[in-house]
């Protein structure tokens, strides 16, 4: 908390300057911008913990209504009708959707979501551009070139966020396929597409007035090309990282209009919303050992696929039946629950809360891990055993809990793989190696829910776990199985 | 428009958002980029500007589609956010 104590004067003192735009600002404007700022600080501040996390989206909400108001009130309004009447309509929409959605579906809401802040931004840049008198930005019956640079790249990172985020949108809800979609020559093409928006920009602040039109349009346009050529190569493993990387890229969207603009609360919260993006890639990426290049270079998954078609030595495996499953886990002490991506697809973790509540009632200790990247977002996997109403102090990090699987009767793996794959540990070869992974090899007795043999995770690769002597492979589907052992404990 | 003092309050509320985000608990991460998202609607500010403002019709209507868009993000945003976080529950005492 005191770090924010100490960089609040520092904002405060920046804060005046502002009011040197064209037209004399009122220092109170900006004072309420400055303040909604920092009730945004404080949303993201209240997120430290779960008891803290309501009174910061409260904050939040607060920041909104003080930024709204603010732009209100300070400008002549000729048409309140109709800014109410699409405040309204907008807002009902998003109501509706923020109640209907199921919460396995939140990775393609969030992606929605960032689609239409990078919308946003596009058409503010756009209105900025075709009246610029309206933000005060008109000097000597022109836009600044410096206006017009951060216009440009706010347009630009816009268009980015909105067609990059329609893509991952596609991809996450299933309305386009998963796998990387491969151009020949794409790097070359999308280092090409960017270096031409670059030089558009530069073009375009320092064109005169009457040839600013077409270069701005060329510039729109490639930004949104570019923005669909970057996410069609990532695979569907690599989700996570781009859902971050995009939700970065709104915050910069965000920041570069409120640079136009000289709005402070605009600024302040891109740069927020910025970082925290790009603090969730960095911890996405690091989570699979990949490098951020990487990842963004795409193609991960595709040709491991092809690969795996090759014939591989059957090895021999251990399959067991629900009722085996429940008879361990009611003599075991302790449990380790290990969920991914496959319980989110199953709607597995209200059976699974069920069947963790009888073991507890049987003095079972039931504990949940947690992998950085298990599901398709930063934290999906938390949100949904929350939904289950899984209690939060149950549910462990990666590195709070590896140590823990040595003391661990049963190592519990519903819809993970990649996670706990050991080859990441051993095998240079590997396309996942150096990825930190569970130790579920120290547990006395592993099960394994699957629904075959046959797929293996998104990386591509055979996993050692199914083949050990403690592991028993459940093999079905993961609700099915859940219930059915909670049908076998009762 | 003075640029320097725009930068330092961006580079400052940077340094600002790093250390408020590596605090913020893994467990809450999707609830975090749900109220980002939720946030970086305050793009609403420029949009109600060119919705309000006389002068050009084209910006107008640009001004007010983007009303609409970022109020989407903004009500669906908080929306959702309190409604992932009202699911965190700590242990009942038995």
């Amino acid at each position: 908390m005191y770090r924010l104590l100490l960089a609040a004067p520092f904002l405060a003192l920046a804060a005046p300057a502002h009011a040197a735009t064209g037209e004399a600002v009122n220092p109170w404007v900006a004072l309420a911008y400055l303040v909604a700022g920092v009730f945004f600080i404080l949303a993201l501040r209240g997120l430290s913990s779960p008891s803290t996390s309501r009174t910061g989206n409260r904050f939040g909400i607060i920041g909104m209504l003080i930024a709204v108001v603010t732009t209100l009130v300070t400008h002549d309004i000729a048409n309140i009708a109709e800014i109410g009447i699409a405040i309204f309509l907008g807002g009902i929409i998003g109501f509706t959707i923020a109640r209907r959605i199921a919460m396995t579906a939140m990775p393609e809401l969030v992606a929605g979501f960032h689609s239409l802040v990078g919308l946003a931004a596009v058409l503010v840049g756009w209105a900025a551009y075709l009246n610029p008198g309206a933000f005060g930005l008109l000097v000597d019956g022109g836009i600044s070139p410096v206006s017009k640079v951060e216009m440009g790249l706010g347009i630009a990172i816009g268009a980015i966020t909105f067609s990059g985020s329609v893509i991952a949108f596609a991809k996450l809800s299933g309305r386009m396929s998963g796998s990387p979609i491969l151009l020949p020559a794409r790097h070359v093409i999308n280092l090409g597409t960017l270096a031409a928006i670059l030089v558009l920009t530069a073009l375009f602040a320092m064109a005169g007035p009457s040839e600013t039109m077409p270069l701005i349009v060329a510039l729109t346009v490639l930004a949104f090309l570019i923005g669909f050529l970057l996410i069609i190569p990532i695979g569907g493993a690599d989700m996570p990282v781009v859902v971050s990387m995009l939700n970065s890229y709104s915050g910069w969207a965000a920041a570069a209009m409120g640079f136009t603009l000289g709005n402070t609360a605009m600024i302040i919260t891109g740069a927020l919303v910025g970082s925290s993006g790009a603090i969730l890639s960095y911890i996405m990426c690091r989570a699979m050992n990949r490098s951020f290049i990487s990842v963004i270079a795409g193609g991960f998954g595709a040709d491991a696929s092809a690969g795996g078609g090759e014939a591989k030595e059957q090895r021999p495996y251990k399959q067991g039946s629900a009722a085996d499953a429940a008879f361990m886990l009611e003599q075991a002490e302790k449990v380790i629950i290990i969920p991914g991506y496959g319980m989110a697809v199953a709607q597995a973790q209200h059976a699974l809360r069920e069947m963790a509540d009888l073991l507890e009632e049987k003095g079972v200790e039931v504990k949940y891990a947690i992998h950085p990247v298990a599901g398709r977002m930063p934290g999906h996997m938390n949100v949904l055993l929350a939904e289950a109403s899984v209690p939060y102090e149950n549910v462990f990090e990666l590195e709070d809990i590896n140590s823990e699987f040595a003391q661990a009767d049963v190592a519990f793996i519903i819809g993970a793989n990649d996670v706990v794959n050991p080859a990441a540990k051993t095998d240079k070869s590997s396309p996942i190696y150096g990825m930190p992974v569970f130790d579920v090899d120290k547990a006395k007795q592993v099960f394994f829910i699957k629904r075959s043999m046959g797929g293996v995770g998104y990386a591509g690769v055979d996993n050692d776990v199914f083949y050990m002597d403690q592991t028993m492979m459940l093999l079905s589907d993961a609700k099915k199985m859940v219930e059915e052992i909670v049908k076998a404990l009762d | 428009m003075d640029f320097i003092s725009i930068l330092s309050i961006f580079v400052l509320a940077c340094f600002v958002g790093y250390y408020v985000v590596w605090s913020v608990t893994p467990a809450l991460h999707t609830p975090l980029m749900a109220v980002t998202n939720a946030i970086s609607s305050v793009i609403i500010v420029g949009a109600l500007i060119a919705a309000a403002e006389a002068g050009s019709p084209i910006a107008k209507w640009l001004g007010l589609a983007g009303v609409v868009l970022a109020s989407i993000n903004i009500f669906g945003g908080f929306a959702v956010t309190e409604r992932m976080l009202a699911m965190y529950k700590k242990k009942e005492k038995k």
